[in-house]
Formats: C-alpha cells, structure tokens, sequence
C-alpha cells in the first residue's frame, strides 16, 4: 500500500467514485441521521442490521469471489487478500470504549461524513471529538511505545 | 396459514416501522462502493483511519507518521463518502427524485436552504462530542469501526472483526438504553 500505487491515474478517482457511492448509500439508509442509528440500539427500528450484514454480504462476495478470476488488483498490482487483523486485548478495549461512544452520540466515522454531506453541520462537534480522541491514542501509545524501547535499552 | 401470515406480518411491522426497502438498498450501496475500490486496488477501505492519516499532515508522531503512505486516498475516500451524501441531499432529500423505495427523514430538522434540503441533528452537541472523542479512541485501538470491522471484516470472515462487531455492538446497545433510561434525549 505504497504511495507509488497510486501512480496509476485512475487510483484516486475510483476511490472517489467508491467513496460516492458508499457515502450515497448512507445516507438514503439514513445511518447519517444518529437519531436513527439510536433507534437501532434502543430497539425501536432494527433496520440497521440490512445496512451493515447487506453490505457485509456484498463486500464477502466480493472478496472471495474475485480470486476466483484473478490474483491482484488491476490498478496498484496488490495482491487480494482479505481483511484479516490479530485478535488481541486491543480489539476488545477498542471495540468497547467506540461501543460506548457509539452508544452515546449515535454515531461513527463513515456516518458522520455522510452526515456532513446532507448538510448536518452540527456533525462538526462529532468529527472534531473523533479528531481529538484519535490524537489522545495516537499520543499517548506513542508515549508508551518510547518508554517501552526506552526500558528495555536500559535492562 | 391464515392466522401465522398475518403475525408475521405484525412482527414485521414491529421490528421495521420504516420498512427495510431503504436500509437494504443503502447497505448494498455501502458494500458496493467498498467493492468498487477493493476491486480496482486490493484495498479493502475502512472509514477510521482516515482520523489518523490525516493527523499524519501536521504531527509528527510515529503512530500517525505510520499511515503516511495512504493519507492522500484516504481524504479522496472521504471527501468521496461526503459527495456522496451531498448527492443525496441534492437529490431525494431536497425532493428533486423521489422513489416508493425512498424513505423520507423522520427524525431531525429538515431545512429548506434556496432550494437545498438540509438536515439537522436534535442529538444534543455534548453527546456528538463525548461520543467522537470515545469513538475517536476507541476505533483506533480496536483496529477498526463499522465499515472496517463491520462491513470488511465481517464480509473477510475475520475472527478479528466478528469479536470487534460483538464487543461494539453489544456495548452500545446497553449505553444507548442506558442514556435512554436515565432520561438523556434527544
């Protein structure tokens, strides 16, 4: 996933035209209302589960169906593979604290730009936390990360 | 026959008081334009990263520093995800196309803007706020959110990814009541 994949001239208007229509399809299934995505998790309208398993359902067909014709990707020349990450402690500590966050505003990352684009600008505050809350990881685990090396440079 | 089918029928219409024409579409849709990027360049996209990646632009930090190679396609893919719903906004919501298969917006405010259709949250900034930061946090060090975890991860059949979904889901829905039950809306 180098920055010379992007070489080709297609790469970053497929993305976008991906992006368009992932961004389209949140927001006609109205996951960029968080009042809906509340009703969701607070049992009134369990529509939700069509959005997330029917996309999941498209994207598995489509991960395990295109190898099937060829091995990698026509623009960047990468290999197809599936999103596979390790399971660890963080999955769990990670899925929770977005859980609870989830739980509380309504809302997540893909939503709240989708929310942005059907002119929700107090979507703003959701976006601008998200910024914060990724930076107080980022630094903090990069604080972690120097004192760890820095430890065991002294054992 | 005669007495099951109309039970189904009321179970349905209790679980779905919208219908679930729209939430299907919208889902294939999300799973369409994750496949279109997949196919054309074996990556499968998620939405949060983009938070880090794009922090890449002005700290240096070795966590963020990490995502620089994907930074640039990762703003495309949201300004894409943005567009996308503009379209929408300029399209369904503002009443210029309509469709049986079109819900329209229940919730909110519907603003009328020169034309345009706006759509405004009721969710109290405060929560939209506390929630970003927790969402912020937490997608990062869980490795993923929905679309991640939840529409790539799920559709990899990644172990990872179904204990992710479980985890998140299961723990937003007990907050959601939570907030509900202690009286917090909208």
């Amino acid at each position: 996933m180098s920055a010379d994949h992007e070489q080709h001239p297609l790469f970053m208007p497929l993305v976008f035209v991906g992006g368009l229509i992932f961004g389209f399809g949140l927001a006609f299934s109205h996951m960029a209302q968080p009042e809906i995505v509340l009703t969701f998790l607070q049992f009134a309208d369990f529509g939700l589960l069509f959005v997330m398993f029917g996309a999941a359902v498209v994207t598995g067909i489509t991960f395990f169906g295109v190898k099937l014709v060829r091995s990698d990707a026509p623009l960047t020349g990468t290999p197809y593979s599936r999103r596979l990450k390790t399971l660890d402690r963080n999955v769990v500590v990670g899925g929770g604290i977005f859980g609870v966050g989830w739980g509380l505003s309504g809302i997540c990352p893909g939503a709240a730009y989708a929310s942005l684009g059907i002119g929700n600008v107090i979507i703003l505050y959701g976006i601008a936390g998200m910024f914060v809350g990724a930076y107080l990881q980022g630094y903090w685990r990069s604080a972690l990360l120097e004192s760890d090396s820095a430890a065991t440079a002294a054992d | 026959m005669s007495t099951t089918l109309p039970l189904a029928v009321a179970i349905l219409a209790e679980l779905f008081p919208n219908g679930i024409g729209h939430y299907a579409i919208g889902g294939l849709l999300v799973g369409l334009g994750t496949a279109v990027i997949y196919l054309g360049t074996g990556i499968p996209a998620g939405a949060s990263t983009f938070l880090e990646s794009t922090l890449s632009y002005g700290s240096s930090l070795s966590r963020f520093q990490q995502y620089h190679p994907s930074r640039d396609w990762r703003v495309v893919f949201t300004l894409g995800i943005v567009a996308g719903a503009a379209v929408y906004a300029l399209t369904f919501q503002s009443g210029l196309v309509s469709s049986s298969l079109h819900q329209p917006a229940t919730t909110g405010q519907l603003v009328d803007i020169g034309g345009f259709t706006v759509w405004l949250t009721d969710v109290q900034p405060w929560r939209l706020f506390l929630g970003g930061i927790l969402i912020g946090i937490g997608t990062r060090l869980g490795k993923g959110c929905t679309s991640g975890h939840g529409v790539c991860g799920v559709g990899s059949a990644s172990s990872a990814s179904f204990v992710g979904v479980a985890t998140f889901l299961l723990v937003a829905i007990g907050v959601a009541q939570l907030v509900q039950a202690v009286g917090v809306s909208p």
